[in-house]
């Protein structure tokens, strides 16, 4: 059984993303109950650094052996740095979805964007409402 | 059946390496009896079951007039006058209205997939896990595409050395009242082979690689048994069956596509249902696609025309509006 754990300092979207606020950057990735869903993950599409992505839009997709899944901005703003791990290792989204699988940094236009996410108290909630 | 238990990955691993095991009972059984049953289901499917030997199977596909794949099946003679068939799940109503509608009158035969269980034990440990239940000799010496009565676990059942998977092993019928304590005992008995339950996930990840077809992605109503690779199981020249004028223009005629096994040469996974593209012109259409966990790449199944099936040829894959290098590679991908 996967031990599935929220960390307190991230903000998270419905479309199961995650947020960090890091200096004038904000990191991305996808939640452990993301993952879950997934199963192994095979390949992960991104935008390249400098692409401007939207808020709660589609900015790239990632596959898992038996599908594909959107992955959605949690913020708008540019893209500052993607994890090019990923290309060759993409199961380092499945090791560590908080750590070395994270997905791209982004410069937001409006940090204030980051209050209308979730905390991991709201997510879990969020999470529950999603079972069964 | 559940899509994964540990991961696609590591169950489609323990599968190549030890054992796994599929409880595949969704599968549909029809048991065919009385001295004409062969011959009664030999008019309905494309292979040539009327010679079949007591004890042994065969692949075949059942079409319907007009040539088109209605379901591929494994026929088995269990005993002289006793035939099971073996359909796809989704294909059980299809095939028993089928069955209803052409099977000579008079012959008794039953849908029995609400009785019967069937478990799948699959891998190069199959044999040894088998050895480790003390089963009788028959079954360890059972060549594949056979099948006998056994008693394994204490559980009355047919054993066939069958399988989807493109690895030895075999396939277990028991009734659903043992099929628990049969799963229980498998697990037992594979536990230090290192046997894993395999779900869905990795069926379908283990059969693409062995070029083993999917009915509704890799065959349809739409696919004759030609154009699919599938000629080797429709036997023109053994009595007839329904279906076989249709296959018989069909193949004097000739046809335009092929389905090619291929291999992704960028970055990309093809699905089911995404364009081939050849020159800017969408040519075909992939029906299986996912990564190999085997072989290490993307690998996937599709329908293009004759010009651009041989090996080597090279073709696109449109993978959400972006065209993605892919070349025709021989099948089986995966050969043990």
């Amino acid at each position: 059984m996967t031990i599935v754990t929220y960390p307190r300092d991230l903000q998270y979207t419905r479309e199961h993303e995650w947020a960090r606020l890091e200096g004038d950057v904000i990191r991305v990735g996808i939640t452990a109950y993301a993952v879950q869903q997934l199963g192994d993950v095979t390949l992960v599409d991104m935008p390249a650094p400098g692409e401007d992505v939207q808020a709660h839009e589609r900015f790239g997709d990632i596959e898992s052996v038996k599908t594909v899944s959107e992955l959605f901005a949690p913020v708008s703003g540019e893209v500052v740095d993607v994890n090019a791990e990923l290309e060759s290792s993409p199961e380092l989204v499945n090791e560590g979805p908080y750590e070395d699988g994270w997905l791209v940094t982004i410069r937001p236009s409006d940090e204030g964007e980051l209050d209308g996410l979730m905390d991991a108290a709201k997510y879990e909630e969020y999470l529950g409402t999603l079972d069964g | 059946m559940p899509v994964q238990y540990a991961g696609i990955k590591k169950e489609h691993q323990a599968v190549r390496e030890r054992a796994g095991l599929f409880d595949v009972s969704h599968m549909g059984e029809i048991v065919v009896e009385g001295p004409k049953a062969l011959a009664a289901v030999d008019r309905l499917v494309s292979n040539d079951v009327s010679k079949l030997a007591v004890g042994r199977a065969l692949y075949t596909v059942c079409c319907n007039a007009d040539g088109f794949i209605l379901d591929d099946l494994i026929v088995y003679r269990l005993e002289a006058e006793k035939v099971l068939v073996v359909c796809n799940a989704s294909n059980r109503d299809k095939i028993v209205a089928h069955f209803a509608a052409h099977l000579e009158l008079g012959i008794p035969w039953n849908d029995v997939s609400d009785q019967w269980a069937l478990l799948a034990l699959q891998g190069p440990a199959a044999a040894s896990v088998m050895k480790d239940l003390n089963v009788d000799s028959g079954v360890l010496e059972l060549a594949p595409f056979h099948v006998t009565r056994a008693t394994i676990a204490g559980i009355d059942l047919w054993a066939a050395r069958t399988g989807y998977t493109g690895e030895d092993g075999y396939e277990l019928f028991c009734s659903v009242d043992d099929a628990v304590g049969l799963w229980r005992a498998l697990l037992e008995a594979g536990a230090p082979h290192r046997l894993e339950p395999v779900g869905l996930g990795a069926r379908d990840t283990l059969r693409l690689e062995a070029r083993l077809m999917l009915y509704g992605n890799d065959i349809d109503e739409q696919t004759h048994p030609f154009e699919a690779g599938l000629g080797w199981v429709v036997k023109l020249d053994a009595g007839d069956f329904i279906g076989r004028d249709a296959l018989v223009r069909i193949k004097a005629e000739g046809f335009d596509r092929k389905m090619v096994g291929f291999e992704m040469t960028e970055r990309g996974i093809a699905r089911h249902g995404y364009p081939i593209v050849s020159d800017g012109d969408t040519v075909g259409v992939v029906t299986s696609g996912s990564p190999g966990p085997t072989l290490g790449r993307n690998i996937g199944l599709g329908y293009v025309p004759k010009a651009l099936s041989k090996v080597g040829s090279t073709l696109g894959v449109e993978i959400r509006g972006k065209v993605v290098g892919a070349v025709v590679v021989p099948t089986p991908f995966y050969k043990r």
